[in-house]
């Protein structure tokens, strides 16, 4: 096992394990925050927030999700790099755009430009609900449980920022890119795959791209647009 | 009917002296070329061209010329075996250009692939992988009869799909990363899915692909261009059957 790590297809394991793990982590919050449109009085949000933040086995998760982004992240950036000096002298003339997919040959890209927003992301919203604390983010009582009103910090600041709602539709939209090829891709490279079920994952693989990037689409611009009073 | 008359072409090519030197794109201008003549054959009225006006002519690998040895290469207008699916430079067609376009000519570029001499690149990679475990080993006895051995029809299929590949290189040209996975997984296939090649299945996915790394191809990120671009239209799925035999190869170690 010892040379798997160092072997093009063992490096590809991580970018698929990682990049699964992650994919899970994203439906799982895309499912929470879509609590914040379906109760208006903010409570269903605040108790869901509440509970992913006191949860042991959450609280256990949460570094390992953070190192799952640092894996996948650092790994991809050198990936490129070994596989950009596969090819020292380049082509003058590319038509690649028959043979594959602009998602495919631009993962790098999308990924990087997930990760900007991914940033501004968390400034926003898990540093202030963490950290430093914020003055939207108030404190409420529900059922007996003192907790953060995360409902008003989130709510106020897709109401109030326009810039931050259209950065979090454009994040939204990204993912779903990324994910139109990363979630086949993995599977293929993981072995997963055969002539039947080529198809098959491509065809799941891009409704888990699109509902993922409705699902957080949806959610600045039912702020945005007014559609909570 | 006679074949349409292409009245003026611009023939933009890497020229290169030798592995050592640095080369440059020419550009030559060639006139009335039928577009049923094949590419290659319009290399040789270039090429007749040239040596009548006493500039050395264009070096290009090619052989068989009917599709089957995989030795031209060419990266044509930006896509290797040029604009045609399902066909290797030799089976394309002047008919597939236009009258007065500039046609850019490459060699196939990766690390794995040096230019040896304008349009000629080493393939010897290639050669290389095989060599690792690209066989059967058949120490002793004499040749058993073809069918004493009941193999399903649908893996047969499959592994002739697989042994479908000439090792032209375009897998590799096509390739953002130059990763040479997909001839490598096509020859791993096409003994995987037999019995006799099932012996040696481990050592055969670790020592290719152990090969395939130390020669500097790069790693695959399944755009699938390669099986765009592939003149025999071999499928990725051999390079998912080339991830699982590794990881079962390396698991059990």
């Amino acid at each position: 096992m010892s040379k798997f790590l160092t072997a093009s297809i063992g490096r590809k394991f991580v970018m698929s394990l990682s990049g699964l793990f992650l994919m899970v982590f994203i439906a799982v919050h895309l499912g929470l925050n879509l609590l914040l449109i379906f109760d208006n009085s903010g409570e269903l949000f605040n108790q869901g927030a509440h509970f992913m933040a006191t949860n042991p086995l959450i609280k256990v998760m949460e570094p390992i999700l953070g190192l799952g982004f640092v894996i996948h992240i650092v790994w991809s950036f050198f990936l490129e790099f070994v596989n950009w000096k596969a090819r020292p002298v380049k082509y003058a003339q590319k038509n690649m755009s028959g043979a594959s997919t602009w998602a495919s040959r631009n993962m790098l890209v999308l990924g990087a430009l997930v990760l900007v927003f991914l940033i501004i992301h968390m400034i926003n919203f898990f540093v202030k609900m963490k950290f430093t604390g914020d003055p939207l983010l108030t404190e409420v009582t529900i059922n007996g449980t003192h907790m953060h009103n995360a409902y008003a910090l989130v709510s106020a600041t897709f109401i109030n920022s326009t810039v931050l709602g259209i950065l979090h539709i454009l994040g939204g939209v990204l993912l779903g890119i990324h994910l139109s090829h990363g979630f086949w891709s993995s599977f293929q490279t993981l072995g997963l795959n055969n002539k039947n079920w080529l198809q098959r994952w491509k065809a799941i693989g891009n409704i888990y791209a699109v509902l993922i990037a409705v699902g957080y689409a949806v959610i600045p611009l039912y702020f945005m647009l007014g559609m909570y009073k | 009917m006679a074949d349409k008359i292409l009245k003026k072409l611009k023939i933009k090519v890497w020229r290169q002296n030798n592995a050592k030197s640095k080369g440059k794109f020419e550009t030559y201008t060639i006139e009335n070329i039928s577009t049923g003549s094949s590419f290659l054959e319009m290399m040789d009225i270039l090429n007749n061209q040239l040596i009548e006006e006493g500039i050395d002519p264009i070096a290009f690998d090619h052989d068989c010329r009917e599709g089957i040895c995989g030795t031209c290469s060419l990266y044509i207008n930006g896509r290797p075996h040029g604009p045609d699916t399902e066909v290797t430079t030799c089976q394309l067609h002047m008919r597939k250009f236009k009258d007065g376009e500039t046609i850019t000519i490459e060699p196939w570029r990766a690390r794995a692939f040096p230019v040896i001499k304008d349009l000629v690149v080493d393939r010897t990679a290639f050669e290389k992988i095989l060599q690792a475990g690209g066989f059967v080993s058949v120490n002793t006895g004499g040749v058993p009869d073809a069918n004493t051995i009941p193999i399903n029809r649908d893996d047969a299929e499959e592994s002739m799909d697989a042994a479908a590949c000439i090792g032209c290189g375009a897998c590799v040209a096509a390739c953002k990363n130059s990763s040479a996975m997909l001839f490598v997984s096509a020859k791993v296939s096409h003994l995987a899915k037999l019995p006799q090649g099932k012996v040696e299945a481990k050592s055969r996915a670790k020592n290719m692909v152990s090969k395939m790394d130390e020669l500097g191809f790069g790693g695959c990120t399944n755009t699938q261009a390669c099986e765009a671009e592939c003149p025999k239209s071999i499928s990725i799925t051999n390079i998912a059957r080339l991830n699982r035999e590794y990881l079962v190869a390396r698991i059990s170690e």
